[in-house]
């Protein structure tokens, strides 16, 4: 992969998910430490920036869900090489797609009227909370994808393995464990 | 009635039509009925009765008279003046015998020496049109059951097969598979039972063909299917008949009865010693029916579903006895090549391509409508001088063979129209739908109707038609939405070639055709939905801006 | 009972005649993929996983009904028919509702097996998201249509073994459902004898027994060797 420089940027967005995947990137325990001296950590969910990065890698959990998640993913393409689908969300849709069998409005009907206690209305009339997409879709759907890691979530081994096959100039060996 | 007895009525009724003035003829086909044919017949008929005529006038219902753009239509002065677009109100002048007296109509007066008469041959439809579907003894008068007569006296088994065999007749159900070899496999098969089956489950959106012969002549197909069964030995026939087929269900009905009565069917037929009987089977709405398989499960109580062939219906069919399965138009071919010959027909049509093919013309032309042409006429000729051209704009394609066909760009409209050379540009025969569209006909969005076509109809069985369809389906409908990459063309043509390759019967493995042909010769216009997010037929509405 | 032999793969194989490919090959471990077959009911040939090439014929041919011939040469596992497995078995999950990570038969699912074998990381079609709907109505087992690839194991299973014939298909294309009796609930069904084939030959988490979390049911298809050695054999094999 001579796309990735000596010090590639490396970056993680979430999407609709659970965070979970990044909870199995966090796995990856001491191989963390070395992680971070090949690479630069130019963006993660903690980071508050203005626009996303330029990076030569991001791993994407979560699927396309809210006005908000469609404009970062075109964002993250535009600004980065390789684009990784991380978890069964980015990949699948998975369980963030569940409610497309429903429908947007059912689906906000049951949580914040069927279910309500305290507050019982469904939030309008501001920019903060973004509106809901007709469809949950995975990634690749939107926008091209490069490389998937499948799972819920991917193992730490597997995002580890393919990592460091992108940072050595591999292509990945991209042997999937489980689908779906 | 025996063999004298046919020929005796056969004689009476001549006479008795001939010692008429005249003959006036309504068309009662679905078509002129749709546009108030009845109403017409019976106003003629009230204009004969109040002239005081009506032994001397006969007013007949007909089959389909072909230019069906034109209905009602009427033929008056026993079969030389052919009237269009006529109502109850024209029945005076339709119904006087003085020429004269119909003078009001000459504008509405069809030239029966006009390209749309003279360049057919009407084999299949000889008696369509001039013979009461509803009389047995109008059938008998145009010579109708002589050649059942002529098969059980004259010829043994054999050699009705060698007959059909030498006019090289080939399946009208789409496939064109040789009829005379096929039926020598049935009767090669050692069974005390074996079936006839008369497929009459015609879906093909736009085709007509076997509705309007049933409709029009059904003793005819009753006839033909009589000789099948003496041919390789069955004595039970079915006529698997769609539902929706509500006028030929009807008038095969009466016409079973008739032909029962006079022990043209059932048990000794003609006094000989060969038996056969004839029961309907009405389809419930499925086109998967129309797949051979398919139909014989429906016949035998089952979901109708195909199955893995071989074994091929021939060796083990309905109840998994020997079968015999042809079109309605192939069995209709059967009485006109026993009673002149196998060598007759063969002199008609290509080498390759025997006889004739009833097409149902319909689309953007100008004489839409039901017509019989030699095999290996052009295109052009079909279109153009029997159809009349195209009403408005440029011709753009003709479509054949329906959800299983393709579509025909003008570069090869002098193609002659036969199984073969229609196969090599891409499209097929089929079963004789021809459907025309001009310049403000989007392909894309062809493809996209036929496509939705197969979805609906895929019965579900197999994976790759099943949920194949429905991805084609899904990429078409968002071409014409301006929603789709190029990725979803390459996906559009692998999903071509895995339906094509691994679906488990000819409706799966067909239905790609119409995409696959329209990629080819209309590749541009694929690629203008994707790459320019625009039609150039400007017919589908892409809005503008970018599409989630 | 002649013996005819043939090269799959290469091996050169014999078989009974009337035995199918599939047959011969599984028997001498070349594991064809399938889905709708399963050893002791009949085949119907609907998945298409298990077409196979073979040499000089130009249709590829469902290999569990197709008799082994003397002298076929027969590819099961071409850069083709690789393609087309995959893309089927992309068709299967984009058609319903796979969420496998909510499954009970996570990790132990056929379809999701195939999709590792084949090594699908991603599904290129368009996932549909029907609506459909899970019948929970019988006291130990649930339906879950969300998870039903139409492959009739059930519906047979329960004819040919059980002699019940609860199950049967409703509608057509990819409408076609599986239903009980003439559409009722599961649990408002007559003739179901709650024996539990069905659920034991379902390759998916589409039938399950109740009380199971994710990942927890386990299949168990023995009995049906046991029940068709014994009808057919008068053997009881253990």
């Amino acid at each position: 992969m001579d796309r990735v420089t000596k010090k590639p940027r490396l970056a993680t967005a979430w999407l609709g998910g659970c965070s979970g995947c990044h909870m199995s990137f966090l796995d990856l325990d001491e191989r963390l430490i070395d992680l971070a001296a090949r690479v630069e950590f130019c963006a993660c969910p903690l980071t508050d920036l203005k626009d996303f990065p330029e990076a030569d890698i991001t791993l994407v959990e979560g699927a396309v869900a809210n006005e908000e998640h469609l404009e970062t993913i075109h964002e993250i393409r535009k600004r980065t090489k390789i684009l990784i689908s991380l978890g069964d969300c980015a990949v699948t849709g998975n369980v963030t797609a569940m409610r497309n069998a429903f429908g947007v409005e059912d689906v906000l009907n049951r949580a914040y009227k069927e279910l309500a206690t305290v507050v019982v209305g469904i939030p309008s009339g501001n920019d903060v909370v973004p509106k809901l997409l007709a469809r949950v879709r995975p990634v690749h759907e939107v926008v091209k994808v490069d490389y998937y890691l499948t799972g819920c979530p991917p193992s730490a081994d597997a995002i580890h393995a393919c990592l460091v096959d992108l940072l050595e100039g591999r292509e990945p060996a991209g042997e999937v464990k489980r689908f779906g | 009635m025996t063999i004298e007895e046919l020929n005796q009525t056969q004689a009476d009724e001549t006479a008795r039509q001939q010692a008429l003035d005249e003959r006036i003829y309504c068309c009662t086909a679905a078509g002129c009925i749709s546009c108030g044919a009845e109403g017409l017949r019976n106003a003629i008929t009230e204009q004969v009765k109040s002239q005081g005529r009506l032994d001397k006038v006969e007013v007949c219902g007909t089959g389909c008279m072909g230019m069906c753009s034109r209905g009602p239509l009427v033929m008056a002065a026993s079969g030389t003046a052919l009237y269009g677009n006529v109502t109850p109100s024209d029945a005076p002048a339709l119904a006087s015998g003085n020429p004269l007296d119909r003078r009001p109509l000459a504008d509405r007066q069809i030239d029966l020496n006009a390209p749309f008469f003279t360049q057919q041959v009407r084999i299949v439809l000889a008696n369509s049109g001039r013979v009461d579907p509803e009389k047995l003894t109008d059938y008998i008068a145009a010579g109708g059951y002589q050649s059942l007569a002529r098969a059980l006296t004259e010829l043994k088994p054999p050699e009705v097969i060698e007959e059909v065999k030498t006019s090289g007749l080939r399946g009208r159900g789409g496939a064109g598979y040789p009829t005379g070899l096929k039926w020598e496999l049935v009767s090669k098969q050692i069974s005390p039972t074996k079936y006839i089956v008369c497929n009459a489950d015609e879906g093909d959106p736009g085709a007509f063909m076997d509705r309007s012969v049933l409709e029009g002549d059904p003793h005819r197909v009753l006839e033909g299917m009589a000789i099948a069964g003496y041919a390789v030995g069955a004595q039970q026939g079915y006529i698997y008949v769609r539902g929706e087929y509500g006028l030929a269900i009807q008038r095969l009905q009466t016409a079973i009865k008739q032909a029962e009565r006079e022990h043209l069917l059932g048990s000794r037929i003609l006094e000989s010693g060969f038996g056969f009987r004839i029961d309907l089977r009405i389809g419930a709405g499925a086109f998967v029916c129309g797949e051979e398989t398919a139909l014989i499960a429906s016949i035998e109580g089952k979901r109708g579903q195909p199955r893995q062939r071989p074994p091929y219906p021939p060796e083990s069919g309905l109840w998994n006895q020997p079968t015999l399965i042809n079109n309605v138009e192939t069995f209709a071919n059967i009485p006109p090549i026993i009673e002149k010959g196998g060598a007759w027909f063969a002199s008609i049509g290509t080498p390759s391509s025997k006889g004739t093919k009833v097409f149902a013309l319909a689309g953007k032309i100008a004489n839409t409508g039901l017509i019989e042409v030699p095999m290996g006429t052009a295109l052009r000729t079909i279109l153009f001088d029997i159809g009349g051209g195209i009403p408005e704009g440029k011709f753009k394609a003709a479509q054949t063979g329906g959800p299983s066909g393709g579509c025909i760009p003008e570069q090869f409209l002098d193609t002659p129209v036969d199984y073969e050379s229609l196969a090599r540009i891409g499209s097929i025969m089929g079963s004789g739908g021809l459907i025309v569209m001009d310049n403000a006909s989007c392909m894309v969005d062809v493809a996209r109707f036929f496509m939705e076509f197969c979805m609906d109809e895929s019965c579900g069985k197999c994976i790759p038609c099943r949920a194949g369809t429905v991805q084609m389906h899904d990429i078409l409908r968002r071409m014409t939405l301006g929603d789709a990459s190029e990725d979803d063309l390459a996906m559009l043509e692998e999903l071509s070639g895995l339906l094509r390759e691994t679906s488990l019967c000819g409706l799966g493995q067909t239905a790609p055709n119409p995409v696959m042909s329209t990629l080819r010769y209309f590749r541009q216009e694929y690629e203008a939905h994707i790459r320019e997010r625009r039609c150039p037929a400007g017919h589908c509405r892409i809005e503008a801006g970018v599409p989630a | 009972m002649s013996v005819k032999t043939l090269e799959i793969d290469g091996k050169m194989l014999t078989g009974v005649a009337g035995e199918t490919i599939f047959s011969v090959a599984w028997n001498k471990g070349i594991r064809i993929p399938r889905l709708c077959h399963i050893g002791g009911i009949s085949d119907v040939g609907a998945c298409r996983l298990c077409l196979v090439e073979i040499e000089g014929q130009k249709k590829l041919q469902a290999s569990c009904l197709t008799p082994v011939e003397e002298g076929m040469v027969v590819h099961t596992d071409t850069p083709k028919l690789r393609a087309h497995r995959r893309l089927i078995v992309e068709l299967l999950f984009a058609e319903r509702n796979h969420i496998c990570s909510v499954c009970v038969m996570n990790g132990d699912c056929e379809l999701q097996e195939l999709a590792t074998e084949l090594g699908i990381d991603h599904v290129r079609v368009r996932y549909q998201f029907p609506s459909l709907p899970v019948d929970l109505t019988h006291e130990r087992f649930g339906l879950d249509h969300n998870r039903c690839i139409l492959c009739t194991r059930c519906i047979r299973v329960c004819d040919e073994v059980e002699g019940a014939h609860t199950w049967d298909m409703l509608g057509r294309g990819t409408n076609s459902r599986v239903i009980s009796d003439l559409g009722e609930p599961w649990g408002a069904s007559d003739s179901c004898t709650s024996c539990g084939k069905c659920v034991q030959v379902c390759p998916t988490g589409a039938l399950f027994a109740k009380g199971k979390a994710v990942g927890e049911m386990r299949k168990d298809r023995t009995f049906l060797k046991y029940i068709v050695t014994a009808r057919e054999k008068k053997q009881w094999i253990e």
